[in-house]
């Protein structure tokens, strides 16, 4: 019989214990049962402040209904258990469902702990813990100006976020002197606050509030132990958690002297088969608040069910974050309360960057740190200090600035083989060795085997030393080179022709490389040609480089005819358009199909009728989609804002200003893009390269997205833009990716190979790091002026149609043609219908 | 064996450098394709035996290590244009045609 086992609780742990269960070897000997008192199954509530950037409950979702069945998972929703029946080995919930369990795993959480402050359960004093938490908060701050939140940790300062992000007048509260007063020292709160404040959020700290009572000009006022006051519409109380031990407090387990439910190193409780784990247990006196420690618990819990001997002993609190666009990370022992310790500190109160380094009193071991405005540091110092290694000769190395990577300094063959790289995901050092031993060569490849920098990020640095490394000891030459004619990346090769201001392939080969040149590097150069320059791309002077589809302006078939693909811009097209369309496919009997991004492709046109068919589409007033180039394909759009009940903008007329101001630029790979009008995302801008979703504050902006073979959910890159940002943003974007991308790098692979990640990108396209956005405006603005129709341009240039015929001597058509009728239109015959004498072939159109 | 006729096909100038034509020569598809940096002349087979279909002419021209190639527009297998061999599939091979250049006329043997 299989064993049952009953996990109470679907949040973030528990749902990563019935995960790490069901992929387990031994899974078929178990039978899981969840239950959830809220209405769905596990989301990330470590983002949930992305719901109020444009993110959905489902976007959060750790799972799926259609996942749990699929691996025999039961869950029971809104069911709260109630009571343990410990003799009998049953559960009972609040609808009198018994269930029995051979192990019973606790998850229960945590709740919001709201200070017991007269005044504190008005209609508009809300906590921030669950998406129906989010959804009061959103419909209370639509009827509010101003926004307190209590509390000035790091889920205070989310919810503070999250009150700007909603257009309030925003304050924090804090009764510590400074704020995140756990994870940061005087020097660093202070920065934090210097900051959070230059955006326009409020801060007060040294405040115990006494009562809240009704206020006169705004709905309520808090009124503090100081004799000042606040007045305020809404409250969001963030003042800690507590941890959910009301199940176990009734069916007397053991619990904590101020709550929690007592495990041991196995995270079992004091009742045999009983187990805690996350937020809600207590271990060695002390209850962890973040998911990576809850994660290792439901590890260890179930190798203990296996009979595995992994055990708990205590995590790493290390956090890096974003807070209010403010980037944050503390290692360690951030305050120096180990008796003796040094510190060394880097303030720059220009740039503002704090970083300060608690080291042992012998000042050799790292301690810990708190870092403030530059986190770059994060991934080596904590790895550092998790790992006890030694500090290098100069410690400053690791926080002054402009010195060659603090991991450098130490070196990662320093790194033991079990060594955390990444924190999130918990991969060794020796697990990225190993996956470079198997052939991974990229950061594209390292993330897609082992996940390490695929959750925070923050290793992405190490992760990368670690594989260059190892790469090395392998004796593993990573060339760059785009093929065997161009001792050159495609990066280097772009850099040589953006500041030599090189215009032909020729010219190019002659001056920096050899041989004749192949059908890797010739479409790249004339690529980074188009790109830059934009000429005509069948000009003789580059006609040569055109690869397949290009060279004949349409998308070769599998039998060497072309499709026809004209510029639909948004999806949007006029009816009398759309009869053109029907009209030419049908007197040349084209396969008519629509496409997935809004537009119709006509299949079958042989080479010679291609000039003939575009005079017709170009004179009706189309123009070439460009279906054939690496390059904007389209911008699909949902109805928006001019039409439907929910559009926020109007999302076709952004698209149609966005598919006119890109179309035909040249890129590393094709790129894709949608507008949607609203957070219901019908444009499914996330899979996007670029993604633009309309919200109540402005657009915000996705980037490098991806369907296809290997889906990746774009990044949120900004919110809250007006039209102009986010057209600056994009061109700058594009032209980043253009210059820096790989040959055939789509934007996905780009950003995830990218060292420093989204924050680089971002730190260079909205901060200007590198002193280049003007430049890269300037050169898109340039490459944009240069737009011309390639299919006007040739259909009304004789000379240049020449090409168009199959044979250069004769009208003949190519006799390997031949089709066959299905569901009423055309397409290509199957080889053993060409065998078959008795079938009738279409016949072909002149 | 009598040899086979030299056949006129097209001028030298509609032969892009760096491009290919493909000409019917005998009822038979034939490539051309013309090196701007050596300066000659290539005849093979439009036919892509593995993509079967009559593409040939269309795809670019270039260099591996000294061989001197053509790749397939389907799925980019790379054939000399000297011997006919396919780079990737040495069990696929085209057929090579003998061509010349006679007072700014390309001439094939096919």
């Amino acid at each position: 019989m299989k064993k049952r086992i009953v996990v109470v609780g679907n949040g973030m742990v528990g749902h990563k214990f019935i995960d790490n269960l069901v992929n387990h070897a031994d899974a078929d000997q178990y039978q899981v049962i969840t239950f959830s008192e809220e209405p769905r199954l596990a989301y990330d509530r470590v983002q949930l402040s992305k719901y109020f950037s444009g993110s959905t409950a489902e976007d959060l979702m750790l799972t799926s209904t259609d996942y749990y069945n699929e691996k025999g998972v039961q869950y029971i929703l809104s069911d709260k258990v109630i009571d343990l029946d410990f003799d009998n080995k049953e559960i009972i919930t609040a609808s009198g469902r018994r269930e029995a369990y051979d192990k019973l795993i606790l998850a229960t959480g945590s709740f919001p702990f709201v200070p017991p402050i007269p005044g504190n359960n008005g209609e508009h004093c809300l906590v921030y813990r669950t998406i129906e938490d989010l959804e009061r908060i959103t419909a209370s701050a639509q009827q509010s100006k101003i926004g307190v939140v209590v509390g000035g940790g790091l889920l205070g300062l989310e919810a503070a976020a999250a009150l700007k992000a909603a257009g309030l007048e925003t304050h924090v509260v804090e009764f510590a002197p400074r704020l995140m007063a756990v994870q940061l020292d005087e020097g660093g709160g202070k920065l934090l606050r210097r900051k959070i404040e230059s955006i326009g959020v409020r801060v007060h700290t040294q405040k115990a509030t006494n009562e809240i009572v009704a206020g006169t000009e705004s709905r309520y006022r808090m009124n503090f132990a100081d004799g000042s006051h606040l007045e305020t519409d809404m409250i969001l109380f963030s003042a800690g958690i507590r941890p959910q031990d009301e199940l176990a407090r009734k069916c007397g387990i053991g619990l904590g002297e101020r709550g929690g439910i007592v495990v041991d190193n196995n995270c079992q409780t004091t009742v045999k088969d009983v187990y805690a784990i996350g937020e809600c247990a207590l271990w060695n006196n002390r209850i962890y608040g973040l998911v990576a420690p809850g994660y290792q618990m439901a590890k260890v819990a179930l190798s203990h069910i296996n009979g595995g001997n992994d055990q708990f002993t205590g995590a790493d609190m290390s956090t890096k974050l974003k807070l209010l666009g403010v980037d944050v990370a503390s290692v360690g022992d951030a305050h120096g309360n180990t008796p003796g310790s040094l510190s060394y500190t880097y303030s720059n109160d220009v740039e503002e960057v704090y970083k300060r380094i608690i080291v042992s009193a012998d000042n050799k071991k790292l301690l810990g740190a708190v870092l403030v405005g530059d986190v770059e540091a994060y991934g080596t110092l904590q790895s550092m200090c998790v790992n006890g290694m030694d500090l290098p000769e100069d410690p400053n190395c690791l926080i002054l600035p402009n010195v060659e990577g603090g991991g450098a300094a130490i070196g990662v063959d320093a790194l033991p083989e079990s060594a955390c790289v990444c924190s999130c995901y918990d991969v060794s050092k020796g697990a990225i060795c190993c996956a470079v031993q198997d052939g991974a060569r990229t950061m594209g490849d390292i993330k897609a085997i082992t996940k390490a920098s695929t959750g925070c990020g923050g290793c992405s640095a190490l992760t990368k030393q670690v594989m260059d490394s190892e790469l090395k000891k392998l004796g593993v030459e990573v060339s760059n080179h785009i093929c065997e004619h161009f001792p050159h990346s495609r990066q280097e090769l772009a850099d040589i022709v953006r500041i030599k201001q090189i215009k032909t392939f020729d010219e190019l080969l002659d001056t920096h490389g050899h041989g004749l040149g192949c059908d890797i590097c010739k479409p790249a150069v004339g690529s980074i040609l188009a790109g830059f320059w934009n000429e005509y791309v069948l000009d003789k002077k580059h006609i040569g480089l055109q690869d397949t589809n290009d060279i004949f302006l349409g998308n070769m078939q599998k039998d060497g005819t072309y499709s026809i693909v004209p510029r639909i811009a948004g999806g949007e097209i006029t009816p009398e358009k759309l009869i053109v369309l029907g009209e030419v496919a049908k007197e040349y009997k084209l396969y008519t199909k629509i496409t997935g991004g809004q537009r119709i492709d006509l299949f079958g046109a042989q080479l010679h009728q291609l000039p003939a068919i575009w005079k017709k589409l170009v004179d009706a007033g189309f123009e070439t989609g460009h279906a054939y180039g690496k390059s904007l394909r389209t911008v699909k759009s949902c109805v928006g804002s001019t039409w439907c009940r929910y559009g926020v903008l109007d999302s076709v007329g952004m698209a149609v200003i966005l598919e006119n101001r890109y179309k035909g630029v040249r890129s590393p790979h094709k790129m894709k893009f949608a507008v949607s009008g609203c957070t219901r995302e019908c444009a499914e801008a996330q899979s996007k390269d670029f993604g633009v979703i309309a919200t109540e504050t402005g657009w915000s902006l996705y980037v490098c997205g991806n369907g296809g073979m290997r889906p990746r959910h774009a990044d949120l890159f900004a919110t809250g833009l007006d039209d102009v940002t986010l057209i600056k943003y994009i061109d700058r974007v594009m032209m980043f990716y253009i210059r820096t991308a790989d040959r055939l790098q789509r934007t996905s692979v780009w950003m995830e190979n990218m060292e420093g990640g989204l924050d680089y990108l971002k730190k260079v396209v909205i901060d200007d790091k590198l002193g280049l956005c003007a430049e890269l405006e300037e050169q898109m603005n340039y490459n944009i002026s240069q737009y011309q129709c390639e299919w006007k341009t040739t259909v009304e240039n004789e000379e240049l149609q020449k090409r168009f015929k199959h044979f250069i001597n004769s009208e003949a058509k190519d006799e390997n043609l031949a089709y066959v009728v299905e569901r009423e239109q055309i397409r290509p015959a199957t080889a053993l219908e060409r065998k078959n004498s008795t079938i009738q072939f279409v016949e072909l159109v002149d | 064996m009598s040899e086979k006729p030299w056949i006129s096909v097209c001028e030298l100038s509609d032969l892009l450098p760096d491009t290919g034509v493909c000409a019917l020569v005998n009822k038979q598809q034939v490539a051309i394709f013309r090196s701007r940096r050596l300066n000659e002349v290539f005849a093979v087979s439009n036919y892509d035996p593995i993509g079967e279909a009559n593409v040939l002419s269309r795809g670019i021209i270039g260099s591996i290590g000294d061989e001197v190639v053509v790749a397939s527009p389907l799925y980019k297998e790379h054939y000399n244009l000297r011997t006919g061999e396919c780079v990737e599939k040495p069990e696929y091979k085209i057929s090579v045609f003998p061509v010349r250049l006679d007072d700014g006329l390309v001439q094939v043997q096919a």
